[in-house]
């Protein structure tokens, strides 16, 4: 119980502190790629000391709903992550939200950002969130499809089991490969990055993310910024413990095999932002109406993998 | 039971009462207190004796020789549950609204009668007393919905909501006279003893969807629906949204669960189809509209389709023999059925203020109202969360338990069935991501933004009533989501009657999680999540607060540098909706942009313009309607004959009637 309570604890303050630094190193891989020097991987923690310092300028007709929204985003987000196995299992509260509460209650986040991005009546909070409804309304199917599959496979939605499940037992599985892809595509959808969006565009033809929180200033933005980091190493630590489990301990392993374990997730951090770095190099951003192409190959590939493991059995 | 039939007579009594007061003054509020009293002891005898054995009362009334049946079992009491809370709030929150009434007297009788009628129904248990009590429910709120007479579009609705009843009474007599046989015994117990042919059971349980689908607004036999509940008065559209299709789905289940005796794996298809197509086509529907409260009638449309895919997937592990797996889904489809009675009613008094502060319902003219109306716009956002299934709220906690559902139904041995429900499990996830975008834009174009009329500007905050019984229902609504293993255990009786399965009892799970199946499965726990938010956000808050900046400065909204934008160049719930009208509704409903673009040098305005199909509209009920409209043309000249040439045809009418007895007996 105790040490639960303090794998829990470690956990929800590791991925606070980490967040900002996968943002920071996934900004300074993109630049390396691109062949200039890019800002410090501190860059992100500075920026927030700067903005948690800075008056908030608010827009004159913005109401409570406007001030309230990003430390609802930000615990809402917390929370979703606080879920998530990083590098132990047997965390605390992991049977208080399974995998679909986790997918919720990023969908609740994202329901008050877009709320709070119309408060303001601009157009810019509007575009955004249009868009931003189109992009939600294919990606949050796709990423049920997924936990469709990935929980028929393991006999649970639960993460922690899952994620044990996966340690042991899982093996390649056509339904499971098709898993990966389409929550790949999802996540760099719920995350605003390239295809699907740019993080680092301020151009409205393009921006989606960038529009919903454009009368953001000061610590409400980041707050925001904060969020939308941690949502980042949410989505990498998800595709970590179910795909590649390895290093994961339980409940109760000695310091040794925490410090193995801990080591191996920021392995898989890295690795995942490498990857994402390059990737977001190497292809082009999409046209808007492009984008629910994409997100329907990712549902069509969760239907398939759940169509699949329905068909030969289930659970 | 005596005194559940007391109620409802005493609701008859009211509506009696109503007549004799109507020239008063104080008709509405005494009308009003009445059911609020009535409805509140209803509903407090069906909480406590859902659990108790069913009581059964036979009164000397209706049919000589049949009498009228009344029983009240687990499943009358969770349906009883539902109306009477749903009817409380709706008396309460009319109490201050009802004095916005122009035409009381159009409205005041009807209302308590309305609320009697969906009473009786669920009480029935007899064909005859049930038919009875369900036109009567079917007249009592087409009498609300014509209120407002004067208003062009009531008439219509009043119109098609008449025909669409009558046909739904027409497939439900039909559906009894199957089940009861040629020997004709309409009380329940010997409809439940008497098995039909596989074939005869087929075509029963196709009247009984038409029947009870065309209450409950299933795709498609919907079109009335998202006229006439609009039509009434607001907190009439409440009860007919969040309670009468509550009605209708207890028909589809007294039917399907009940009096059909052992169901066929095939008796699923239907409610599992229609419920899919209903659930994610209702909810684009609304993302088409633009008035408030036809939105929210869509939104309606949309629910019932959840409800009956998790109502057909309990039909289906019921044929199939699991009755564990059974009772989840049927507890599910219970339980969703409760929470949109709370979200549902809470909206329709949101948008009923919003009507009586402004005098407009369409969202395009409406904006800004949460500086005007601070409590009511509250109640409506949360209410709007927990129509959109996000945690911590009810709705997230029914569509988790139908997902838990869906991922049993693996081992359903069909393989139809395999292929169809992962399907179903898609369209009720779109439709759960399309109802936060539709809610988005309805609570974003209505309450936020810039104020887009001068009515808009000068609303003011609903009186206390109003305002109490919205707080109430979106109290409820959280209350619900943190601790849905209450409400899970009380609907178990319900649940296990009908399917003789039950989930685990969640008392006995500690820190009162929810777990549908086991616990190393899923499981859910409302209470820590929110905890965990509240407890994040305010400690956030408060570092934030002591350790950075608190200063803020108000300044103009960033315009680009273009200064003195008006207020159309905010986004309207149009624009807001345009993307997904460009993915999704050019494929359902045709939909079409037009830009019309004056040549350089014109000073005329560029219009855009955009064009919608209703799909079954145009290709099911204007194929009928016109059909209706030349046969009946043709028929015209029969009217103008002489009385000989009709005796002749009373004749040629009496001989084939009996020739074709002759033939049958």
């Amino acid at each position: 119980m105790t040490s639960a309570a303090a794998a829990q604890l470690g956990q929800m303050l590791l991925v606070l502190a980490l967040a900002p630094a996968l943002t920071g190193v996934t900004r300074k891989m993109k630049a390396r790629l691109q062949r200039r020097i890019g800002p410090p991987i501190f860059q992100p923690y500075r920026d927030l000391r700067r903005l948690f310092n800075k008056d908030v300028v608010l827009a004159e007709n913005s109401s409570w709903l406007f001030r309230v929204a990003p430390y609802v985003i930000f615990a809402t987000t917390w929370v979703a992550a606080a879920l998530v196995p990083t590098f132990q299992t047997g965390l605390l509260f992991s049977w208080a939200g399974d995998l679909i509460a986790i997918v919720a209650l990023l969908g609740a986040a994202r329901f008050v950002q877009a709320v709070a991005a119309l408060d303001t009546g601009t157009s810019f909070g509007g575009i955004g969130v249009s868009r931003e409804a189109m992009i939600a309304s294919l990606a949050e199917p796709a990423m049920i499809m997924v936990v469709f599959t990935v929980a028929l496979v393991a006999g649970s939605t639960q993460l922690s089991t899952i994620a044990a499940f996966m340690a042991d037992a899982g093996g390649l599985r056509v339904s499971l490969a098709m898993a990966l892809v389409a929550l790949i595509i999802v996540a760099l959808a719920e995350n605003a990055r390239i295809p699907v969006d740019n993080p680092s565009t301020h151009l409205e033809v393009t921006m989606v993310h960038e529009a919903m929180v454009l009368e953001y200033s000061g610590r409400h933005l980041a707050m925001i910024e904060w969020a939308t980091s941690l949502k980042l190493l949410l989505y990498i630590s998800v595709i970590a413990c179910i795909f590649f489990p390895f290093g994961l301990i339980r409940d109760g392993a000695g310091l040794l095999a925490h410090a193995i374990s801990l080591a191996a997730y920021l392995v898989k951090v890295i690795v995942a932002s490498l990857l994402l770095a390059t990737l977001e190099t190497a292809i082009a951003k999409m046209r808007v109406f492009r984008v629910p192409n994409l997100l329907g190959i990712a549902l069509m590939l969760g239907l398939l993998g759940t169509l699949l493991l329905f068909v030969s059995g289930g659970m | 039971m005596p005194t559940v039939l007391a109620c409802i007579a005493g609701l008859f009594g009211v509506s009696a009462l109503s007549l004799i007061l109507i020239r008063q003054r104080a008709a509405a509020p005494i009308v009003y207190g009445a059911c609020l009293a009535i409805s509140l002891a209803l509903c407090a005898i069906a909480v406590l004796s859902i659990g108790q054995a069913p009581s059964q009362t036979v009164l000397p009334l209706g049919l000589p020789w049949l009498g009228a049946h009344f029983r009240l079992d687990p499943l009358a009491c969770a349906f009883l549950a539902i109306i009477n809370f749903g009817g409380a709030s709706a008396s309460l929150y009319a109490l201050g609204y009802g004095r916005h009434e122009a035409e009381p007297r159009r409205v005041l009788p009807f209302y308590p009668a309305f609320l009697a009628a969906m009473n009786l129904v669920v009480v029935a248990a007899d064909a005859y007393s049930f038919l009875f009590a369900w036109e009567l429910m079917s007249l009592a709120s087409w009498a609300l919905v014509m209120a407002h007479h004067r208003q062009a579009k009531t008439a219509y609705a009043g119109f098609v909501y008449l025909i669409m009843a009558s046909l739904g009474t027409f497939a439900l007599l039909f559906a009894f006279g199957l089940l009861a046989g040629a020997h004709g015994d309409y009380t329940f117990e010997a409809i439940r003893a008497h098995h039909l042919a596989p074939g005869l059971a087929g075509l029963a349980l196709v009247l009984a969807v038409v029947g009870a689908g065309s209450k409950a607004g299933l795709v498609p036999l919907h079109v009335w629906l998202p006229l006439a509940h609009p039509a009434a008065p607001s907190h009439v559209s409440a009860l007919m949204s969040g309670v009468m299709t509550k009605v209708a789905i207890y028909a589809f289940i007294r039917i399907a669960f009940d009096l059909m005796g052992t169901p066929a794996w095939w008796w699923s298809l239907p409610a599992l189809l229609l419920g899919g197509v209903t659930a994610a086509i209702g909810v684009l529907y609304a993302l088409m509209e633009t008035d408030l409260k036809r939105v929210l009638a869509y939104s309606t449309i949309e629910n019932v389709g959840i409800i009956f895919i998790a109502a057909g997937l309990a039909l289906a592990f019921k044929a199939s023999g699991y009755a564990g797996a059974a009772a989840l889904a049927l507890t599910a489809a219970l339980f969703h059925g409760l929470n949109h009675m709370l979200f549902k009613s809470t909206l329709f008094f949101g948008a009923g203020t919003v009507i009586v502060a402004t005098g407009k319902q369409d969202m395009e003219q409406l904006g800004g109202l949460i500086h005007r109306m601070p409590v009511s716009s509250a109640a409506f956002l949360a209410a709007s969360m927990a129509i959109s299934a996000l945690p911590p709220f009810n709705g997230f906690a029914s569509e988790w338990l139908i997902f838990q559902s869906i991922l049993v139904s693996p081992q359903l041995p069909q393989m139809g069935l395999k292929l169809l429900v992962p399907a179903i499990g898609v369209l009720l996830a779109l439709a759960a991501a399309f109802a936060a975008a539709c809610f988005v834009r309805a609570f974003g174009t209505t309450y936020l933004g810039r104020v887009r009329t001068d009515a808009a500007a000068k609303a003011i905050e609903a009186d206390r009533w109003s305002l109490a019984a919205m707080l109430i229902c979106a109290a409820l609504c959280l209350a619900v989501g943190v601790l849905p293993g209450i409400v899970i255990d009380w609907l178990q009786p319900a649940a296990t009657a009908l399917v003789a399965g039950h989930m685990p009892p969640q008392a006995s799970i500690p820190w009162l999680s929810i777990v549908p199946v086991s616990a190393s499965r899923s499981s859910y726990n409302g209470l820590l999540l929110f905890g965990f938010v509240v407890a994040s956000a305010s400690l956030a808050a408060m570092t934030v607060h002591r350790f950075a900046s608190r200063t803020v400065r108000r300044a103009p909204f960033w315009d680009c540098g273009y200064p003195g934008l008006g207020v159309v160049a905010q986004y309207s719930a149009t624009s807001l909706a345009q993307p997904i009208r460009r993915v999704f509704a050019t494929v359902a409903f045709a939909a079409q942009e037009q830009v019309e673009m004056p040549p350089p040098g014109d000073k005329r305005p560029a219009v855009l313009r955009r064009f919608l199909r209703d799909p079954v509209w145009d290709f099911m009920y204007a194929p009928i309607a016109s059909a209706v409209g030349t046969s009946a043309t043709l028929l015209n000249h029969i009217q103008f004959l002489t009385i000989r040439r009709y005796l002749s045809f009373v004749f040629v009418a009496l001989v084939f009637l009996l020739v074709f007895l002759a033939l049958w007996g």
